[in-house]
């Protein structure tokens, strides 16, 4: 549904994007991860058909943003950072103008502002004025704008930003109750957010796409499970408790640190995809007469994906290789 | 042209819930009642004093009383528009640009151009209703006066009037597009019509070349031959190109808001 392919914008001697490509299938959530300035707003920008791009092509719903920027922009609808509302219209009389702008036939525009206003629950204060509605109404407001034309393709610039806690679920519930029949993009700095309503994540920063991967990968996609264990072996030291952790079925590689003053050692173990190996581990550790401190599944989750990339100059990753899990809260 | 209608419609139905706009029209309606009182009590006392003279000295006197109200009135509502417009237009694209609406606007399925057209049409739309009420000023003194004064007088004042605000309406909406403050677009707006309104003093009493290309570009100057009864084809292309020129920088503007970095 949408391509991109080594989008570039250039403003002056800054590279704001730097020739990602990534692609969104149809009825998607894409997660557009970044610190702040690193792109994510120029990225939606150029596919809006607001700015146009430097170099590279990007195309939705098969257009290309820039030739036919026309048609692009009669398939999205799209949510600016801070929702594009007229305050002193009535919210009823916003959307209806909002529909007229992007040429929602005449005999279904009642239907469809109706519809926008429902699905963004703000249908009870339809005939308020915008500039009387608390924030997260307001949002919600501009989230009806860029449904009521019931666009194929929709893109949020921090839907949630300046929420307060309850009206973020709320935000976040509408915006996976949109999924599948829409492809949407969604922008965000929030890690949580993109764990919890998108399909897959794109980490941006600097311009460059550092990461992309499902948000909830299969064991396959996963790749290897980790394992970490703190022994204390009862003889041997540091390698009598590598190889009893080898000895173990399943195990693919362990990486073993050396004993720390009170005897006790740290060992990695990397186990086949898909099999969790920590009772086996545990049995064999505690049966051998060895005592076991510690023993827990790591896995490299988004988060450690997104401190890496952000705080460091960035590790150029694969799509898709990266082992990833959901993070909660 | 839909896009055209759709922007239209917006921006007349923002118009009727801005303060702004009321406060403009109703200072317009206030100061032209009030010209057109002073104006007309005038050409009364001029008349009265005539008529003394003419009975003293056993003449008769002809004054064309309508017609020196209208070339009056018709004359100091276009230097009012230099005061009123950069109020109606100030808040275009300025107040667009600041709310992020502007945004709203570019990534509709419409045009730029649609857009400039639209809101153009909505401001000159708006003139014309504030215009509207002084018609009947006008339908009282047409009344009152024996002979009827010529409807054509009439007609090509309000057709200079018309233009004339016209012209200010695109040059002032360009303005607009310009910057995210009102405030500051309502100032440039007014000081450009300012050298415009200045211009006319200047060319007075210089027969330079300098003089003649002031005369040219006085925005007033041209349109005194409408408050006399002509319609002058030459003054009818000043003030099309000027509208033209207003809109087409507007549209440039609007292009390169999508080049800069926003």
């Amino acid at each position: 549904m949408i391509e991109v392919e080594s989008l570039t914008k250039q403003y002056g001697a800054v590279r704001a994007v730097d020739e990602i490509s990534f692609r969104v299938d149809k009825g998607e959530i894409l997660g557009f991860l970044g610190p702040n300035g690193a792109g994510k707003t120029t990225t939606m920008r150029i596919l809006t058909g607001f700015l146009p791009a430097t170099g590279g092509t990007a195309r939705v719903a098969g257009f290309d943003v820039f030739e036919k920027s026309l048609e692009v922009r009669k398939r999205i609808g799209y949510l600016p950072e801070s929702p594009p509302i007229y305050p002193e219209m009535s919210v009823s009389g916003y959307l209806d103008a909002v529909a007229r702008l992007k040429q929602v036939p005449a005999d279904k525009r009642k239907s469809r502002v109706d519809a926008a206003m429902e699905m963004a629950r703000v249908s009870d204060k339809r005939e308020e004025l915008i500039k009387r509605l608390s924030r997260g109404y307001k949002q919600r407001v501009g989230l009806a704008q860029a449904l009521v034309h019931d666009p194929e393709v929709i893109i949020l610039d921090e839907p949630t930003v300046g929420l307060d806690p309850k009206q973020i679920i709320e935000v976040r519930h509408l915006i996976k109750g949109l999924a599948g029949n829409h492809t949407i993009i969604l922008s965000t700095h929030i890690l949580p957010e993109v764990s919890m309503t998108c399909d897959r994540v794109v980490i941006i920063n600097k311009g460059k796409i550092v990461a992309n991967m499902p948000v909830n990968p299969t064991a396959q996609e996963r790749g290897s499970e980790m394992v970490q264990v703190e022994i204390k072996p009862a003889s041997g030291g540091a390698a009598a408790a590598k190889a009893l952790l080898e000895r173990v079925a399943g195990v693919k590689h362990v990486a073993i640190e050396a004993p720390d003053g009170a005897g006790r050692v740290k060992a990695k173990v990397e186990c086949e995809p898909g099999r969790d190996l920590r009772n086996r581990i545990a049995a064999d550790v505690v049966s051998q007469g060895h005592e076991l401190y510690e023993l827990h599944a790591s896995r490299v989750s988004l988060e450690d994906i997104f401190l890496r990339v952000t705080t460091q100059e960035a590790p150029a990753t694969t799509p898709a290789d990266t082992p990833a899990t959901g993070v909660e809260g | 042209m839909k896009g055209v209608y759709a922007v239209f419609r917006k921006e007349l139905s923002l118009y009727f819930v801005s303060p702004i706009a009321y406060v403009a029209v109703g200072a317009f309606l206030f100061l032209a009642g009030i010209f057109f009182q002073g104006i007309l009590s005038e050409a009364n006392e001029y008349a009265m004093r005539a008529a003394m003279q003419s009975m003293q000295f056993g003449q008769p006197f002809e004054i064309d009383i309508p017609g020196e109200v209208m070339r009056g009135f018709f004359g100091v509502t276009g230097t009012m528009l230099l005061f009123i417009v950069p109020m109606l237009t100030m808040g275009a694209y300025a107040e667009e640009r600041r709310r992020g609406t502007m945004e709203l606007l570019m990534t509709s399925p419409i045009t730029d151009l649609e857009i400039v057209l639209g809101k153009y049409l909505g401001a000159v739309t708006l003139f014309l209703i504030m215009l509207l009420p002084t018609a009947i000023q006008m339908a009282i003194m047409f009344r009152a006066s024996d002979p009827m004064p010529p409807w054509r007088l009439l007609l090509s004042g309000y057709i200079g009037v018309i233009l004339l605000g016209g012209s200010l309406l695109a040059l002032g909406q360009f303005f607009s597009s310009l910057t995210e403050s009102q405030i500051v677009a309502g100032i440039w707006t007014f000081l450009a019509f300012l050298v415009l309104w200045v211009l006319d003093f200047i060319i007075r009493g210089t027969g330079s070349v300098i003089g003649a290309v002031a005369q040219y570009a006085s925005i007033l100057k041209h349109m005194n031959d409408f408050t006399r009864g002509v319609v002058d084809s030459s003054n009818l292309i000043y003030y099309a190109s000027l509208i033209a020129l207003g809109l087409f920088l507007t549209l440039r503007s609007i292009d390169s808001m999508r080049w800069r970095r926003a």
